[in-house]
């Protein structure tokens, strides 16, 4: 398994999650958990997904998630888990 | 497994308090490019550089990719040329030769950097380091990219007042040279004493000879991170705010200590240090002035402003060793008046003179970094400059540098502008008085004692 997080921030509308998990299922990336709540209009949302099925490289798939945001009107962030783990984990 | 509370932490650091990875450098080691020939020398040096640090600029943004943090600059170091052109290079333009061949090399890969055009003297010159000091002007005009830093002392060796005097006239020329440019030349070329080997910072990072082949050093920063954090602990007393700095710096080094393993990885070159750094940005928020400020000062200057530096070094270091395996290279807060806003301001506003810069070096990283003085300012005065400061670094073992730039046709009252990273700066006053006599002396200092510390 390896494991990333995907952030997600923007004005809440309808289809994001819809729109996101779409792109995650065509890239065969597992989706391992969601949180996610509106605040004040504000759609908040991060997933911990496993990447580890993906055939194309790591970039790529951060590139097209930041450009499927862009199309949506939010921002996308693909994050490899480690970078969380080592500033928060000792 | 990883909440939402820490991932919105990080990413916050990232996007608002502009956490960056400073710098990836890679050392590489010249000593096998040697040969008497100065053509067939600058060809084995380019096609060294070539091979082993092509890759480094896509790795370097495959990592931001991967963790979504940005890495500023990505740089080359390489062994002294003074060492690696000594049994070819019998003039000044031989070494400006292979200045040229390690710009073009730079530009190719697409660094923004590339450090080694250094000389170390700390306690005699060869001929060759000499003619390679002598030939700083040239090749700072000449080149875009090199830069270049002589170690002029050591605490073990004590100061080379030979060198001092000679680097101080080096300045004066450097500046004369490039007076079209604002005397940028100045901004690449650095004085040192006690210069660490490891360094991936510029204007001083060189490949020293006690590294290997190739090395990958990492160099941290984050003083916006750390200036909110402090921010944080408003009123508090110092044993909670050295707490909240510590926490801090570790999770910043982390990043680096993350960066540094995976770049090592994907180029296959070992993993050398990791630079516990605060190193600002001309960036609003990116400033080490606004750190000072933020832990009581009305501005950078104000007497107290010596313990608060004081403070942050160390906690910087303190909560920065745990978060690496290896620490090494200037490791601590820098303090450039020309790339810190926050400095910038106390300059313009009266409150930071060059002298407090001077007593803040003592506890603080490195040294007189980035300072715009009068043009007018004589090679010796820049040599007493020079001597101060390498007499700090040499007393209290500790790296010191200055980096000071007589910017020719300004004076005090102009600013002048760099650009980029290097940022701008007012020009400050310097103490007229003479040390010409002083630095006419010649010989050495000799090496302090180590005991009796008082």
């Amino acid at each position: 398994m390896e494991r990333a997080i995907i952030t997600v921030v923007g004005k809440d509308q309808v289809g994001i999650i819809a729109k996101v998990c779409t792109y995650l299922a065509d890239n065969k990336i597992n989706i391992l958990d969601i949180s996610q709540t509106i605040l004040q209009g504000y759609f908040n949302m991060m997933m911990i997904v496993d990447v580890q099925e993906v055939s194309s490289q790591f970039s790529l798939v951060a590139d097209e998630l930041e450009s499927l945001g862009q199309d949506i009107g939010v921002t996308i962030k693909l994050q490899h888990e480690e970078i969380f783990d080592m500033m928060h984990r000792i | 497994m990883i909440n939402s509370y820490e991932v919105a932490q990080t990413n916050k650091m990232i996007e608002q308090e502009n956490l960056d990875v400073r710098t990836i450098t890679i050392g590489i080691s010249l000593l096998d490019c040697i040969d008497s020939n100065v053509d067939i020398l600058c060809q084995n040096i380019y096609d060294k550089i070539i091979r082993i640090a092509s890759n480094l600029v896509v790795t370097g943004e495959n990592i931001e990719k991967k963790y979504g943090i940005p890495i500023v600059n990505k740089r080359i170091s390489v062994t002294p040329i003074s060492i690696i052109g000594a049994s070819s290079c019998h003039s000044i333009d031989d070494f400006v030769k292979i200045a040229k061949v390690l710009d073009k090399c730079a530009h190719e890969i697409g660094v923004n950097f590339i450090g080694g055009y250094s000389a170390i003297v700390s306690k005699g010159m060869t001929s060759a380091e000499r003619l390679l000091i002598e030939s700083i002007p040239q090749a700072m005009k000449e080149t875009e990219l090199v830069c270049s830093s002589v170690n002029v002392g050591s605490s073990k060796t004590g100061l080379n007042m030979d060198a001092v005097k000679l680097v101080g006239e080096t300045v004066k020329l450097t500046a004369q040279m490039t007076a079209d440019q604002d005397s940028i030349g100045c901004a690449k070329f650095v004085v040192f004493c006690n210069a660490p080997d490891d360094n991936p910072f510029m204007a001083g990072a060189f490949h020293g000879v006690s590294e290997a082949d190739a090395v990958i050093n990492v160099g941290v920063s984050g003083p916006g991170v750390v200036r909110n954090a402090i921010k944080e602990a408003k009123g508090k007393n110092f044993g909670e705010l050295c707490e909240i700095i510590k926490k801090t710096a570790f999770k910043i080094t982390r990043v680096g200590q993350l960066v540094a393993l995976e770049a090592s990885e994907a180029l296959n070159i070992p993993f050398g240090i990791i630079d516990l750094s605060l190193a600002p940005t001309p960036a609003v928020g990116d400033s080490i002035a606004d750190c000072l400020q933020e832990m009581g000062l009305e501005r950078v200057g104000a007497p107290g402003t010596t313990a608060a530096l004081a403070i942050l070094n160390d906690q910087v270091k303190k909560g920065g060793v745990m978060a690496s395996s290896y620490v090494g290279g200037l490791s601590g807060a820098f303090i450039p008046v020309s790339e810190d806003q926050g400095m910038i301001d106390a300059v313009l506003a009266g409150s930071l003179t060059l002298e407090k810069l001077e007593a803040m070096t003592c506890v603080c990283s490195v040294g007189l970094d980035m300072i715009a003085i009068p043009g007018k300012t004589s090679a010796k005065t820049i040599a007493g400059i020079i001597a101060d400061e390498m007499a700090i670094g040499m007393i209290n073992q500790k790296t010191t540098a200055v980096r000071v730039i007589p910017v020719i046709g300004k004076d005090v009252g102009d600013t002048v502008e760099f650009g980029g990273l290097l940022g701008y700066a007012p020009i400050m006053s310097v103490n007229e008085f003479s040390c010409d006599e002083f630095i006419d002396r010649g010989g050495r200092i000799p090496a302090p004692i180590h005991s009796f510390k008082n």
